[in-house]
């Protein structure tokens, strides 16, 4: 069995290092074809053909760009991730404080959206046809069709300006204690469970469903278990392989995606930053973030994989 | 009340006392104008006298309090170094931690400030005679060798100042007394005191090499600069200006969504924010304990007809596209009425130097289309490129477009995304749209746009008489001569020149009730980035 999930880990990991790099060349070269580069957005109007010229040598943009691509992956196999064109910063110094904030988001996120999404899910495919599944179902499709700007925006009027519960913003700053950090999250993860809850309750729906339709539960229920053994001892386990794959898909999207919620609520996270850094046309930056993703969604999936066979018993028992 | 003995110096006692008597029974500002006009007192001077005085007598301020403040942007470059600072969140910030030898009042005429005083007889050769006993946050006295490095350092290419070319006229700065720096030209400039009153031109401590102290003279202290995530500014107790500043600590983010910053003002976690879209104005004013504050001409936004190029280089087309801007109702429809109809010349009425007796031009489709004859272009589509980069182009460009199907003249609107705007299609395209932020004098708004051999002379027009009167105008020191300069010019460009200039566009600045003090500086919102030691909060 460990042969096997070291073996399964060894070829994802190189895998993902080949994606990676791929990715790396990608970015520089979308980026490379956007117009303008990192001096000319600084200047903006002000570009005349000296300061111009004068930036650009400050930002060390006068070297061609695939030597730029060669100096940039040399650092960052050596852990240097390069200095910021736009701002001449470390990039790692730039990233370090939204990264976690980002993470923190992700995580409070994760821990409401899904148990939520998992109970209801799951519940849904026991309890297939009644009201309760009918209602789960439609309610989720209801959610996720209504667009995470909206939601964000109706949750503001109606919660800051308003009633004047929650703040419009969300200050990472002034955090501290748990009440405060529960009133400022409230709100951006109130709009990112409603984007990521009905996805992962659908697919653990029908994952379970499909189970439960197999032969082998019908020989379970024969045999007299009872329907929550049925459900948590028989068919779950084998059910966990999709359901961790829609998990992770879903928290992939927490790190990068969360753009429109980091925009409306004002909080510091590291989609933002990207953001910004492509508008700067700050390569080394985006660079860092685009790797950043990468390495997360990469390193989701892979768990999810290894969460699927571990908990299957035909693949555990070989 | 210590302004108000100020106004007893200034205008005598017997005026003071009538024109304060008067706001009170509630005259407009425009009326203290003309009162004072009408004794005799020079616009400019009378300008700034009723701006002072509308708003010292808006109410007594009051000490203490604390504002969190929101600017349209901030990032990973926020700097508080001078020379390096790129936008109006950068600005503020450098209002608040450091002074100028002069300042900039509401007509754009410098006043004192660092300096004392300031002479010239040449206008090449000024002295400036800096104010005793100022002293830095970190307590020390501010000497003549902080003002030649604070300038001096603008010249030198690996500073990477913004305002090197602005600079690079100053040809030395010397100490030239314990409290005297004398400033030489390479050529006469009588706007240099104006110049100085800039943001780019604050007075730092001599040899300073890491700005993020912020360490200068002005009204605040830092007490935390975090670039990207906001900044905290506390009262400086040892502010040379008496009374001065109001509050106790100013926060400033920068939050670039409009309706993230309109809701958050009203939910109340802000206090004063830049840039309300006018469609937001009557939402925030109808909360009863939110209002806004506009700053008229702080920007236009032009069409460029490219003179080197067809049809631009056809001076009937040009003429015709301006009789087309139906200017009024682009304002009403626009900007909704948040705003000044523009005379197809940069100067605005704002300006000390705007010459109010050029005609307006009208919108007269009829002149439009026998313009349009004579210049006989034929009936292809005319591509006019527009961008949400450029403030209401895209809007501006519609309105023009429907004026011209009536005449038979046929353009194609083609938009452009703001990202890269500036760098690829601003001035490349033979008709396209730009924006032009206002310029704290007549010469640099002229001189950056229109002269024959400026990088952004946005038209390529090319006049050698304009660029003469150009120059004779920066080096005159005699107000009435220099006036009529700046009218010809003005007339030059509403005739002859290639850009459309529909209407100067106003800046909305939103705020709470209780937060006083604002007036109007046409620079920028926000008192043209200077509202930290001029506002107070009413209890």
């Amino acid at each position: 069995m460990n042969r096997l999930i070291l073996r399964l880990l060894a070829q994802r990991m190189a895998l993902a290092l080949l994606s990676l790099l791929a990715v790396s060349v990608v970015v520089f070269a979308i980026t490379a074809v956007l117009p303008g580069d990192a001096a000319q957005e600084q200047l903006g109007q002000e570009a005349t053909p000296e300061a111009l010229k004068a930036l650009r040598a400050q930002m060390g943009l006068d070297v061609p760009a695939p030597q730029r691509y060669v100096r940039w992956l040399g650092g960052l196999v050596t852990g240097n991730l390069g200095v910021s064109s736009a701002t001449q910063l470390p990039v790692a110094e730039l990233i370090g404080s939204r990264l976690l904030n980002s993470l923190l988001l992700a995580a409070v996120t994760a821990l409401f959206s899904v148990p939520i999404a998992l109970t209801l899910g799951i519940g849904a495919a026991v309890w297939r046809g009644s009201w309760f599944d009918r209602a789960a179902s439609t309610g989720a499709v209801a959610i996720v069709s209504v667009p995470e700007f909206l939601v964000a925006t109706l949750a503001v009027l109606v919660f800051a300006v308003q009633l004047r519960w929650l703040p419009a913003l969300s200050y990472v700053s002034d955090i501290e204690s748990l009440g405060q950090l529960l009133r400022a999250f409230a709100m951006p993860v109130l709009t990112l469970c409603c984007v990521i809850v009905a996805q992962m309750m659908r697919m653990s729906r029908a994952a379970v469903i499909d189970q439960l339709e197999a032969p082998y539960i019908e020989m379970v229920r024969l045999k007299g278990a009872s329907p929550l053994r049925t459900v948590l001892a028989h068919a779950l386990p084998n059910a966990v392989g999709p359901i961790a794959n829609a998990v992770a898909l879903s928290l992939s999207y927490l790190l990068g995606g969360v753009i429109i919620v980091e925009t409306i609520f004002n909080y510091p996270g590291i989609a933002k930053l990207m953001v910004d850094g492509v508008s700067q046309r700050d390569m080394p930056l985006v660079q860092t973030c685009a790797m950043l993703f990468c390495t997360a969604y990469l390193f989701l999936v892979t768990t999810a994989d290894v969460c699927g066979i571990l908990a299957n018993p035909r693949l555990r028992h070989r | 009340m210590t302004d108000r003995k100020l106004f007893d110096a200034l205008i005598g006692p017997q005026e003071s006392q009538q024109l304060f008597g008067a706001l009170r029974h509630g005259v407009t500002r425009r009326e203290v104008l003309k009162m004072l006009m009408a004794g005799g007192m020079q616009v400019s001077l009378a300008g700034s006298i009723a701006t002072l005085a509308s708003t010292v007598n808006a109410q007594t301020p009051r000490k203490g309090g604390r504002i969190r403040v929101a600017g349209i942007a901030s990032g990973a470059n926020d700097t508080l170094d001078p020379a390096k600072q790129s936008n109006h969140t950068d600005y503020c910030r450098g209002y608040m931690f450091y002074n100028g030898l002069t300042s900039l009042d509401g007509s754009l005429t410098p006043q004192p400030s660092l300096a004392e005083e300031f002479t010239t007889k040449d206008a090449m050769t000024w002295v400036f005679k800096l104010r005793r006993g100022v002293t830095f946050h970190d307590g020390k006295p501010l000497t003549p060798a902080d003002v030649v490095f604070s300038m001096m350092r603008h010249k030198d290419p690996a500073t990477a100042s913004k305002a090197k070319v602005l600079a690079d006229q100053i040809e030395s700065v010397t100490a030239t007394g314990p409290n005297e720096a004398t400033f030489r030209l390479s050529a006469p400039n009588a706007d240099l005191p104006v110049i100085l009153g800039t943001y780019h031109f604050h007075i730092v401590k001599e040899g300073t090499t890491d700005f993020n102290a912020g360490i200068g003279t002005g009204p605040y202290k830092v007490k935390e600069f975090k670039p990207g995530v906001r900044s905290i500014a506390v009262r400086n107790d040892n502010y040379w200006k008496p009374n001065r500043p109001y509050l106790d600590e100013v926060e400033f983010v920068g939050i670039t969504d409009e309706s993230a910053r309109v809701n958050a003002l009203l939910s109340g976690q802000l206090d004063l924010i830049q840039a309300v879209d006018p469609r937001s104005v009557e939402r925030v004013k109808a909360t009863g304990t939110h209002t806004v504050f506009e700053t008229k001409s702080v920007s236009y936004t032009d069409l460029i007809l490219r003179f080197d190029r067809s049809p631009g280089s056809n001076p009937d087309f040009v003429q015709a596209v301006k009789y087309l801007f139906n200017r009024e109702e682009m304002l009403k429809s626009i900007q909704l009425g948040h705003g000044v109809v523009g005379n197809d010349q940069p100067i605005a009425a704002t300006n000390r130097f705007y010459f109010n007796g050029l005609a307006q031009r009208r919108f007269d489709p009829e002149k439009a289309k026998w313009h349009l004859q004579k210049a006989n272009l034929g009936s292809a589509p005319i591509p006019v490129v527009v961008s949400p980069a450029a403030t209401g182009s895209v809007e501006m460009a519609l309105v023009l477009q429907q004026a011209a199907q009536q005449t038979g003249l046929n353009l194609e609107v083609k938009r452009m995304p703001a990202d890269g705007y500036w760098s690829t299609h601003w001035m490349k395209h033979p008709l396209g749209f730009g924006n032009v932020n206002a310029r704290p004098s007549a010469d640099l708004a002229l001189t950056l746009f229109f002269k024959s051999d400026a990088p952004w002379n946005e038209a390529g027009w090319k006049n050698e008489k304009f660029d003469q009167l150009l120059v004779a105008a920066r080096g005159e020191t005699n107000p009435v001569k220099r006036s009529q300069m700046y009218a010809d010019m003005q007339v030059m460009i509403h005739n002859e020149g290639g850009i459309g200039i529909p209407m100067f566009i106003s800046s909305i600045d939103g705020l709470n009730s209780k937060l006083k003090g604002l007036s109007a500086i046409p620079l920028g919102g926000m008192m043209g980035a200077t509202f930290a030691e001029n506002v107070w909060l009413d209890a």
